[in-house]
């Protein structure tokens, strides 16, 4: 006689249903994580998309030669100093001529963007030859035309309540008629600076701005982090101090930014005098943030070297410098590079040390240079929230998503340069 | 404890008696801290032979091995006291330095541990950093005598640049035994060199020690008997940090003076 062996499963066992549970949890959780990060990716993508785009107006302008070069010298220095304000409105009075009031005018001169001008004058300088002559010009709808073309502000809402007037929907539905308004790409916002005007925004200077700064905090803080790790984990004594400085390295990584902004600002600024708004200043406190990344990443790598490698060198009779800079720090250097991307990634969103040493400041201008001011991405995504216009609000959410582009190309970089650069053994 | 050279022992005995011994240690202590791991050790080396240290785990055998090139010098908690001498220098005088020290004492590990990089490379190296060879000719010739001596340059020559970890396990050993010989050392330290390979490669391996022997003086710590057996010349026995017996490895295996002796190699404690 024979027990029976019973290896069926019994579906309702404790043990089973508490392995299903944990499965629930688990998928459950996942599904909330993502589900946030989907909402969050969805809202800013619809809310950003439309700055990508720009409504443009079609107007024929008069360039009268005694107005602009009465004596046809083509020197772009007197072109430039003529009126194309007037000329401009001028033109407008004359594409619609029912606005009569000033207060009418008014309405009309606001069709188009303050800055349009500026870009009939560029087109002029360029080119010479049109002075004299009527010329079609596609210039930049204000803002608020805009807006309403984009579907952002409601036409069966009160006059009072919109910032289009009833007179200004008229001749937009006029201009529409004779496909004279259209959107397009909106170049604008990748090749120019920032501007007070939300249709002239550009991010290209905040993009410069936190280029430019990483490239000062990496050439400081990897070099910098690197050989500190190097030296902690290979040639220091593995004592209290060691420990100590460990611990220390470690509580580092987890203060607060903004005090390491406010030491740029105390130390940096103050005591070496260094030029206030500028990436310089800006990437010397973001390496200071980044260095503790660093180094924890690197001793982190560096422990990771099989010691069998070092005593192959030690055997060999290499000294332990030689042992040290020819096996183990190539060896450990993707997991460094890894641990480098992720801490400039880091330093890249960051803003509040970089509002500490002024790259807060509203700058037209492209940085050409780390001693030019500049300001940042992050801090720009700040500047434009903090705009009551009602482009900003566009402009905010498409420079979150050159900013998370930029962080997503990075992890991907890092990813890549682990998956090439690691040995396998 | 310190037994003479057995005339009567294996041929390579009677070919080396007239250089006499290469290493002599005198009186050594090993302290790992608090602890002593090596306890009163008198051992000599004699050149061109091969000598095995056995003994049961955690016996002290490893860690002689390692102070015959200093490469305790890393572990910050040891200390030697008493003599080593290679070739009739102290090598633990202050004077002395630890690189061209370890360039004539070279070392083979448990686990194969080539570098990461070229076959050409791994064995490059140790030439390169000591200065051996002055241009890409003489360079490419170490490689080649090395590799021929590991008995390995048939089997590589066509892959030269290509990773030693791509390699199997038994050659990846003999490419440290080249790498090794490759900074033209006097001895040859093997701190198990077979336990992580397979009896094929094994014996591959101890052919080959067997013909290094010629040209090098080897030290090698095995935990098999059998292999003790077959290819050394003087065997020294280990227990508890303290050197049981040393004598020609036919006597240890043949006749143990000592009863620990005879109760280890006959499997009764170990």
């Amino acid at each position: 006689m024979t027990d029976t062996v019973n290896i069926l499963a019994t579906a309702d066992s404790p043990r089973h249903s508490a392995e299903r549970r944990f499965r629930i949890y688990g998928i459950l959780a996942i599904a909330v994580s993502l589900g946030f990060l989907a909402v969050m990716v969805i809202s800013i993508a619809i809310r950003g998309t439309g700055a990508f785009q720009q409504s443009f107006v079609d107007i024929a302008i008069e360039l009268p030669a005694e107005k602009i070069d009465p004596d046809g010298t083509g020197d772009p220095v007197v072109i430039k100093k003529s009126r194309f304000g007037s000329i401009l409105k001028k033109a407008l009075r004359e594409r619609f001529p029912e606005a009569k009031s000033r207060k009418e005018k008014k309405q009309l001169y606001k069709l188009v963007s303050s800055t349009a001008e500026y870009s009939v004058r560029d087109a002029v300088v360029a080119n010479p030859s049109l002075v004299g002559t009527t010329a079609t010009f596609s210039v930049r709808a204000s803002s608020d035309v805009d807006m309403f073309l984009k579907g952002n502000i409601d036409a069966r809402l009160d006059e009072s309540q919109r910032r289009v007037s009833d007179l200004q929907l008229s001749w937009i539905k006029d201009l529409q008629e004779k496909g004279q308004i259209e959107k397009r790409f909106n170049k604008q916002f990748f090749t120019g600076g920032d501007s007070r005007e939300p249709e002239q925004a550009g991010i290209l200077g905040a993009v410069m701005g936190s280029a430019l700064s990483l490239l000062v905090c990496f050439l400081l803080s990897f070099p910098i982090g690197v050989l500190a790790a190097v030296y902690l984990e290979e040639f220091a004594h593995k004592g209290r101090v060691n420990r100590l400085i460990e611990v220390n390295i470690n509580n580092l990584a987890a203060v607060p930014s903004i005090v390491f902004g406010l030491l740029g600002l105390a130390i940096f600024l103050n005591v070496f005098g260094l030029p206030r708004s500028t990436p310089l200043v800006g990437g010397m406190v973001l390496a200071l943030m980044t260095l503790p990344t660093i180094i924890i990443a690197s001793r982190a790598s560096l422990r990771a070297v099989p010691p069998s490698i070092r005593e192959a060198a030690f055997g060999l009779g290499a000294s332990k410098v030689q042992a040290t800079f020819h096996h183990v720090v190539p060896l450990a250097m993707p997991g460094m590079l890894t641990g480098a991307i992720i801490g400039m990634a880091q330093a890249l969103g960051e803003t509040a040390p970089l509002l500490m040493i002024g790259m807060v400041a509203f700058i037209v201008d492209i940085p050409g240079g780390i001693t030019d001011a500049a300001t940042a991405l992050p801090v720009q995504i700040f500047l434009w929230a903090d705009s009551p216009e009602r482009g900003f609000l566009e402009k905010t959410s498409a420079a979150i998503m050159v900013l998370l582009g930029f962080l997503i190309a990075m992890n991907l970089i890092a990813i890549i340069l682990r998956r090439r650069l690691e040995i396998r053994w | 404890m310190n037994i003479h050279p057995n005339i009567e022992g294996s041929q390579a005995v009677t070919n080396s008696t007239e250089t006499g011994p290469i290493i002599q240690v005198n009186q050594a202590q090993v302290y790992y801290g608090e602890k002593q791991a090596i306890i009163d050790v008198d051992v000599n080396i004699d050149e061109h032979a091969v000598t095995a240290f056995i003994g049961p785990s955690g016996c002290g055998k490893s860690t002689l091995l390692r102070c015959l090139n200093r490469m305790n010098d890393v572990i910050p908690i040891c200390r030697v006291e008493g003599s080593i001498k290679l070739a009739g220098q102290d090598i633990y005088a202050p004077e002395v330095d630890v690189v061209s020290l370890r360039q004539k004492v070279g070392m083979v590990f448990q686990k194969p541990n080539p570098f990461p990089k070229s076959i050409f490379d791994n064995i490059a190296y140790g030439p390169k950093i000591h200065g051996l060879v002055d241009n890409k000719t003489d360079l490419e010739e170490i490689v080649e005598t090395s590799l021929r001596r590991a008995g390995l340059w048939e089997e590589v020559k066509d892959r030269l640049n290509q990773p030693g970890t791509g390699l199997s396990g038994g050659q990846q050993q003999r490419l440290c035994i080249a790498r090794a010989i490759a900074v033209q050392p006097k001895v040859i330290l093997m701190d198990e060199p077979c336990s992580a390979l397979d009896p094929i490669a094994t014996a591959t391996v101890e052919t080959l020690i067997d013909e290094l022997r010629k040209k090098y003086t080897i030290v090698i710590v095995t935990h098999s008997m059998q292999q003790a057996a077959r290819v050394s010349q003087k065997t020294a026995f280990f227990h508890l940090g303290e050197l049981v017996e040393f004598g020609t490895t036919e006597q240890i295996f043949a006749a143990p003076k000592e009863e620990r002796t005879q109760n280890y190699i006959t499997g009764r404690i170990g």
